[in-house]
């Protein structure tokens, strides 16, 4: 097969890759602390020692993007991975057995996706209180439908498939045609599933978080700092484009990379 | 391909748009159209729209109201035979005349004529009588409920009401002014309060807002106005976006950095709040049931530096729980009472045992910036002493019912003000067994030297033990005391005759428009 250009692939890895990077250097050290307040340096343009410029409190916007970016990141993993495991789980169940079993689970998923996810989680936020982990296991509740239905509609496909029914004659264990005949099968549709899904996860925290129910101050995550950075839009419009624009980045890349793999997918 | 590519780009900068203009969900009802150019002529039919923070919802009848919110408003429509003016001088107002015996123990009121409520009634010494018996019986101030106690002896004759009081009371004057006169035998206080002011209630739709109109009626200097729509933002940005817009005409209790960023031509005022505002610790709860503790805490804030970072500066600091309004009693010693030493406070905390520091929760009310700004200053200060907190923000009627009413909380920062304009509408709540005293203070000490203020004849007596309170406070360090906020008020280049009170109240009947 001729081997054509996948822009998407590439260009969306490469970003995806800086912005990793950046947040894992974020995670170690930072240019200063993301707390540490300066009077005299209050909602200062970006110049070379704060790259972004500084907020209202005279910190450095840099650095606390780079906090809130890694915050992000963090919850948005656990998100996806609870969200995943459990979607795996119960999608590949459903979809292989079928039965009562499989149209109850499937009929709630429905329900839950029929409300936005944003605000179920907003419900479970300010019933447990806000905090990293509420929102972790909140938002990682609700985007397990998501994930559930995709991979049981593959698993409902690939079960009367031939070979599958050959391996079923062959006498092998339900769970290895599981998750050794069938799971690898379902990677063209997953992975992109999980980079959507990720891109949605960051969304959902800095929204939450930008309404006042997430990552309380003075931590910094992206929404509290867009939502800060309303006040300022004219008198400091650098705060609000050096959070949006980090969202959009790190939301782009992810979204390339995932429709990238997606191309990939279906060419092999 | 590369339109695919601008596709992608697009849909992600519109999310992320979105996600932007979710600040500006929260006011559900558009801007009266005719109130979106503020400065294009004389549109706005002599009517008024001010932004303010809360919902009224603690009550509406008279003797119920806690929040300085609800009071804020209500001033303008319920009034007492006296009322405080500008000056925090007790002028006369359901009553015309008002004399003190020499013994300080007989008061007389006379009874304006003319007076007529909000329901068209006439008012009687009769409902004067039901007022001062209804709010003795049900008042939520407990501070009034003891100085009406004190009352041996109520007597009408003609118009003249005289009352007698066991003991004197300098302060019995502005107690009088908290019994708002209202109708006898009118049940509905709660849900459509009437009163005898210049304004009367109109309606309230919750969360949304509370209407008062002109009362034709008035004795007094009629109102300028004729409507006055106060409209509750739950979110600060969005009251700010509102005010920006022009769609409110007046909004108090702007922030420095709101001031700065006001671009609409509206005036803008400064004042202070007549507040104090204070990280209030639970002294119910370990360790600030330790003073060392405490103390430790008061010296390694940093008030100049919160000022600084906060306010640009602008704000008063307090040092114990009198604001500077307050002359008589106000101690500007105390304000500089701890000053910033982050050695002693590691060796006071190191004294109390909690020499590597410790971990505790503030709530604060996340509708009201400058406390959730002094909290995230306040969390980077102790940092310096090694003591983590962590900052929740709540709604306010979390805030009122779990930390305020149930004193479920470690710590928080709010502004307490005085309903009445005397010292003990500030100290009757460290009073150990005060009903509002929601850091249970406990301190004989306290109590007693309050106890004799209360008592006490002689006006200077009776400030020295108030003054003597207030250095009590500061000494067992009750809270870390921060500031009185510099209070920032913003309104359309037009409306003149806006006055600062030393309570925490706008006096809309005063407002105009200038031709």
């Amino acid at each position: 097969m001729k081997k054509t250009r996948n822009s998407f692939f590439y260009i969306g890895g490469a970003l995806s890759l800086v912005m990793t990077l950046l947040i894992l250097v974020g995670y170690i050290w930072t240019p200063y602390s993301p707390t540490q307040m300066d009077a005299a340096a209050i909602n200062q343009a970006p110049t070379l020692s704060h790259l972004l410029g500084t907020d209202n409190f005279g910190r450095d916007i840099f650095s606390r993007v780079l906090e809130g970016a890694g915050t992000s990141f963090l919850i948005a993993v656990c998100v996806v991975a609870i969200g995943c495991i459990c979607g795996i789980l119960i999608g590949s169940l459903c979809g292989y057995y079928g039965g009562i079993a499989d149209a109850i689970l499937t009929r709630l998923c429905d329900s839950i996706t029929a409300f936005p996810s944003v605000l179920l989680a907003l419900v479970v936020v300010s019933i447990m209180g806000p905090g990293t982990y509420n929102i972790i296991l909140a938002l990682g509740l609700l985007f397990i439908p998501s994930f559930a239905r995709i991979v049981r509609g593959e698993f409902a496909r690939c079960r009367d498939l031939n070979y599958i029914q050959s391996a079923k004659l062959m006498g092998v264990g339900n769970a290895r045609i599981l998750f050794r005949h069938i799971l690898p099968n379902t990677r063209s549709v997953l992975l992109p599933t999980i980079t959507i899904g990720f891109n949605n996860a960051i969304l959902s925290e800095a929204s939450m978080s930008f309404l006042g129910l997430g990552i309380q101050p003075p931590h910094a995550s992206l929404g509290s700092m867009l939502s800060d950075s309303q006040t300022y839009l004219g008198s400091a419009p650098w705060y609000a484009i050096g959070v949006g624009g980090t969202i959009v980045l790190l939301i782009l890349g992810f979204s390339l990379l995932g429709e990238g793999l997606q191309q990939r997918a279906r060419r092999t | 391909m590369r339109k695919r590519i601008l596709a992608v780009f697009l849909a992600v900068a519109a999310l992320v748009c979105s996600l932007s203009a979710c600040g500006g969900t929260t006011p559900k009802t558009p801007a009266p159209s005719d109130e979106t150019t503020p400065s294009s002529g004389p549109t706005h039919a002599n009517e008024l729209t001010v932004g303010i923070a809360q919902d009224l919802d603690d009550s509406l009848d008279p003797y119920q109201m806690t929040a300085a919110g609800t009071r804020e408003v209500m001033f303008n429509v319920f009034e007492g035979l006296v009322k405080p003016d500008s000056d925090g001088n007790y002028v006369n107002a359901v009553a015309s005349d008002h004399t003190v015996s020499e013994d300080g123990l007989t008061y007389t009121f006379t009874l304006r004529d003319g007076v007529v409520f909000h329901n068209g009634a006439t008012c009687t010494p009769d409902d004067v009588l039901y007022s001062f018996e209804t709010c003795a019986a049900t008042t939520i101030t407990q501070d009034v409920a003891t100085a009406l106690s004190a009352v041996q002896n109520m007597g009408v004759d003609g118009n003249q009401i005289t009352m007698t009081l066991k003991a004197p009371n300098t302060d019995f004057l502005s107690y009088v002014a908290s019994v708002y006169i209202v109708p006898a035998d009118y049940a509905e206080q709660v849900t459509q309060p009437v009163g005898t002011g210049p304004f009367k209630f109109v309606s309230r739709s919750v969360q949304e807002n509370v209407i008062l109109e002109k009362h034709e009626a008035y004795y007094g200097e009629p109102a300028h106005l004729d409507k006055v729509t106060y409209k509750i933002y739950a979110d600060a940005t969005a009251m700010f976006t509102a005010l920006d817009s022009g769609a409110l005409d007046l909004m108090a209790h702007l922030t420095i950095d709101q001031v700065n960023n006001l671009s609409n031509g509206y005036q803008v005022l400064e004042g202070t709040m007549n507040l104090v505002q204070a990280i209030y610790l639970n002294h119910a709860v370990a360790p600030f049931d330790n003073e060392k503790v405490r103390q430790a805490l008061c010296y390694a804030v940093d008030v100049d530096a919160m000022l600084a970072l906060t306010a640009g500066g602008h704000g008063t600091k307090v040092g114990s729980s009198m604001y500077p309004a307050f002359g008589k009693y106000f101690d500007p010693a105390l304000a500089n009472a701890y000053p910033h030493d982050v050695e002693k406070a590691k060796a006071l905390l190191a004294e109390a045992g909690y020499g590597d520091g410790f971990a505790f929760t503030i709530t604060v009310p996340s509708n009201y910036q400058p406390h959730v700004d002094a909290a995230v200053v306040l969390a980077e200060q102790l940092k310096e002493i090694g003591v983590t907190a962590e900052i929740q923000k709540v709604d306010w009627n979390t805030w009122v019912n779990d930390v305020y009413g149930g004193r479920q909380f470690e710590a928080t920062v709010v502004g307490f003000d005085s309903s009445t304009i005397n010292a003990s509408g500030m100290l009757a709540r460290w009073v150990s067994d005060d009903g509002k005293n929601m850091i249970n203070y406990n301190n004989a000490d306290y109590d007693a030297a309050y106890a004799a203020a209360q008592t006490a004849v002689d006006d200077a007596e009776q400030t020295a033990l108030y003054k003597q309170c207030l250095q009590i406070l500061s000494d067992t360090a009750a809270n870390v005391y921060l500031q009185d906020l510099a209070d920032f008020v913003a309104m359309r280049p037009d409306l003149k005759g806006f006055e600062f009170y030393p309570l925490y109240v706008i006096d809309v009947a005063k407002l105009y428009f200038a031709e």
